[in-house]
């Protein structure tokens, strides 16, 4: 299938007072219609920049997009104009947040919220568009959906003000939903809750996903592809199977061995990585993990790792063959 | 629909709060609790009066404020010669007059009657002028930040640093200066007709204007700031709103409240802006009545007529006291940190 998305070389920095950030290095990915793809790593590597960035979402300045292209269905986002991108925001690519408590509008009613996308895009008149973020609270769930048009957000749980949201980014029947962390505010039981449903609505209404998160629970079981990111590059791309099983980054080797797992027979202690992700003032010129990395050697310190393809859809940037050991060549 | 206290009960979620009571926005909820403010209940009260009066000066005036009586001048009735005992060897006694008459033998109740117009244009006037041009500016401002907030504040920091009351005072001098004796036809000519039409209520509309928005400006810019890093601007971005429907649609409603607070706490000083003013006999033209002018009238015959100065001085003291217990109460209402509680 083509590609509905395809990233090449996005580099992102942030100006601060000390120098520039350099958020995201040259990040390449793709996304075909109706999958879903997974983006993993810890806090600050770089996943929701990137994102944001595709989406000329982050502030500028202090932020800068300083490289890349996106290309959405023939189109560069990066270099639309910002009346164009924001005809694509929010009608076919929209968003979902990881706060469900902080992103709405405290003093408008939950229907004009939802209701809003139609308005901008769609062009309905206000009657027009209530009546179709009724059907789209019902299809995420939301009891008695009619009446609570005019509730107000205070008056929703966090679970249910998630679920809005995700109404609202879906009335406009996007063909891609970014969800950035959308279950890390919630308690677990919700977000199984919250991950069931967007599968029911990625079947029903066939949308791409771009699912960021740093729980590696939630991406197996939705995803089809993951992207793991370090340091603001991707460090291992592959299927979901492939990679759980056969994780070849140690990093994503590392992330995995800190999680317990329902299928262990043997009683182990969760292994933590040791040391700090790397302060990106300068981009990195070795590989960034290195300083952190059981298998480095001197060459990891001198060059930074290309991202290299293994037995087909298995991408992952490092020196190492960690299943040897030794270097590679 | 066939179990409808599972439904109620469904709808109770959050906070235990039975739905059976009616939803109210937040307007409402606001109201409400204005209304068991007891200090901005009698404030408000008093301004409905106010405004009554105002609107009805016709009919409430038992006659023109501008009628002589040069026989009944500095009279007044019995029982304000009882309040007043001082008075008693200088005035003479008529009951005609409710609160007594001026040196020109002019009503002082109907003239304080139609002073509440002008006080009270003032108190409507100013706010919509400093509003519609404040908010506008400190939205600008602090909505594209950068480079253009901070030019934008400087130049009101520039006006800021000037003397208001020395300003308005200079202009209004020009003004009346310039505009005293125009040739028909000019645009001068119009402002100056434009003025004397209004009683010389233009130029202190203007004056007020040009000095009350910086105010405005800062406060709105201040609100603007802090509300455009919310996360729900950022969603509203990411759903494709314009600039100007997230200034609109999404900031402005959550800023209104503090602004609305800080204007009606502004009105009392508008009104004794333009009560100095017309007591330093730079404001309306005689012989509309103004309650400054009438006390700047009154105060030369202070010692032998007091109620001339003191009446309309406390009409003045009622009028800016009601709007500042409703801008605090109405403070109470809006106060966001106060939302949702009971």
């Amino acid at each position: 299938m083509a590609d509905l998305l395809n990233v090449q070389g996005l580099e992102t920095h942030f100006r601060v007072r000390e120098g520039y950030v350099h958020a995201v290095n040259g990040v390449d990915f793709h996304l075909k219609e109706g999958e879903t793809l997974g983006i993993v790593g810890e806090s600050g590597c770089g996943k929701s920049v990137t994102v944001m960035s595709m989406l000329r979402l982050i502030p500028v300045p202090p932020g800068k997009v300083v490289a890349g292209t996106a290309m959405y269905q023939g189109k560069d986002l990066l270099k639309m104009s910002p009346d164009e991108i924001r005809h694509i925001r929010g009608a076919q690519i929209s968003m979902i947040f990881q706060d469900p408590m902080t992103s709405f509008n405290p003093v408008l009613t939950i229907g004009r919220q939802v209701a809003e996308p139609l308005e901008i895009h769609m062009g309905l008149s206000r009657k027009a568009a209530l009546n179709r973020a009724a059907e789209m609270l019902a299809m995420v769930g939301i009891p008695n959906a009619k009446d609570r048009l005019n509730d107000y957000p205070h008056q929703f749980s966090g679970g249910m003000r998630q679920r809005v949201m995700i109404a609202m980014a879906l009335t406009c029947s996007p063909q891609i939903l970014i969800a950035d962390e959308p279950t890390t505010a919630l308690d677990v039981t919700i977000q199984a809750q919250i991950v069931d449903l967007v599968k029911r609505l990625r079947d029903e209404l066939g949308m791409a996903i771009i699912w960021i998160t740093h729980d590696l629970g939630i991406i197996a079981g939705l995803a089809d592809r993951v992207n793991v990111m370090y340091g603001g590059l991707i460090i291992e791309a592959a299927p979901v199977k492939p990679l759980y099983a056969a994780p070849l980054h140690p990093y994503t080797q590392g992330l995995l061995h800190s999680l317990p797992r329902m299928d262990e027979t043997e009683q182990r202690r969760l292994v933590s990585i040791d040391g700090l992700p790397p302060v990106l003032m300068t981009k990195p010129t070795s590989c960034p993990f290195a300083p952190r990395c059981t298998f480095a050697y001197e060459r990891c310190l001198q060059e930074n790792p290309p991202l290299i393809n293994l037995d087909g859809n298995h991408q992952v940037a490092c020196w190492v063959d960690t299943k040897t050991g030794r270097p590679r060549e | 629909m066939t179990n409808p206290v599972s439904l109620k009960n469904i709808r109770a979620g959050s906070g235990g709060v039975p739905l059976t009571q009616k939803r109210e926005s937040l307007w409402g909820d606001a109201f409400r609790r204005l209304l068991r403010n007891r200090a901005a209940v009698i404030g408000g009260s008093i301004i409905i009066i106010l405004i009554l009066v105002a609107v009805f000066a016709d009919q409430i005036a038992i006659m023109h404020y501008a009628k002589q009586n040069l026989v009944a001048n500095n009279s007044a009735p019995e029982w304000v010669l009882k309040v007043f005992s001082t008075m008693r060897p200088y005035a003479q006694v008529n009951n005609d007059y409710p609160l007594g008459a001026d040196y020109a033998g002019r009503d002082l109740f109907s003239r304080i009657v139609y002073g509440a117009r002008i006080s009270l244009t003032v108190a409507f006037i100013g706010p919509i002028i400093s509003l519609i041009i404040g908010v506008i500016y400190g939205s600008i401002s602090g909505f594209f930040g950068g480079r253009v907030d901070n030019i934008m504040m400087r130049i009101v920091d520039i006006l800021y640093a000037f003397p208001q009351l020395l300003f308005i005072i200079l202009m209004l001098a020009f003004f009346r200066s310039t505009f005293a004796k125009p040739d028909p036809g000019t645009f001068t000519y119009t402002m100056s007709q434009l003025d004397s039409r209004l009683g010389g209520m233009l130029f202190i509309f203007i004056g007020i204007g040009v000095t009350a928005w910086e105010t405005m400006a800062r406060l709105t810019r201040g609100q603007v700031l802090a509300t455009r890093e919310k996360e729900f601007v950022e969603a509203a971005r990411t759903i494709g709103s314009s600039d100007l429907r997230i200034m609109f649609r999404h900031i402005l409603p959550n800023i209104i409240g503090p602004l609305v607070v800080a204007e009606t706490l502004a009105i009392p000083g508008y009104i004794s802006t333009e009560a100095f003013l017309s007591f330093i006999g730079l404001g309306v033209n005689p012989p509309t009545p103004s309650w400054g002018s009438m006390i700047s009238d009154g105060s030369a015959v202070i010692r032998t007529y007091p109620n001339q100065a003191v009446f309309p001085a406390l009409a003045l003291a009622i009028t800016m006291f009601a709007f500042n217990f409703l801008g605090d109460g109405l403070r109470d209402a809006l106060d966001p940190r106060l939302r949702g509680t009971q």
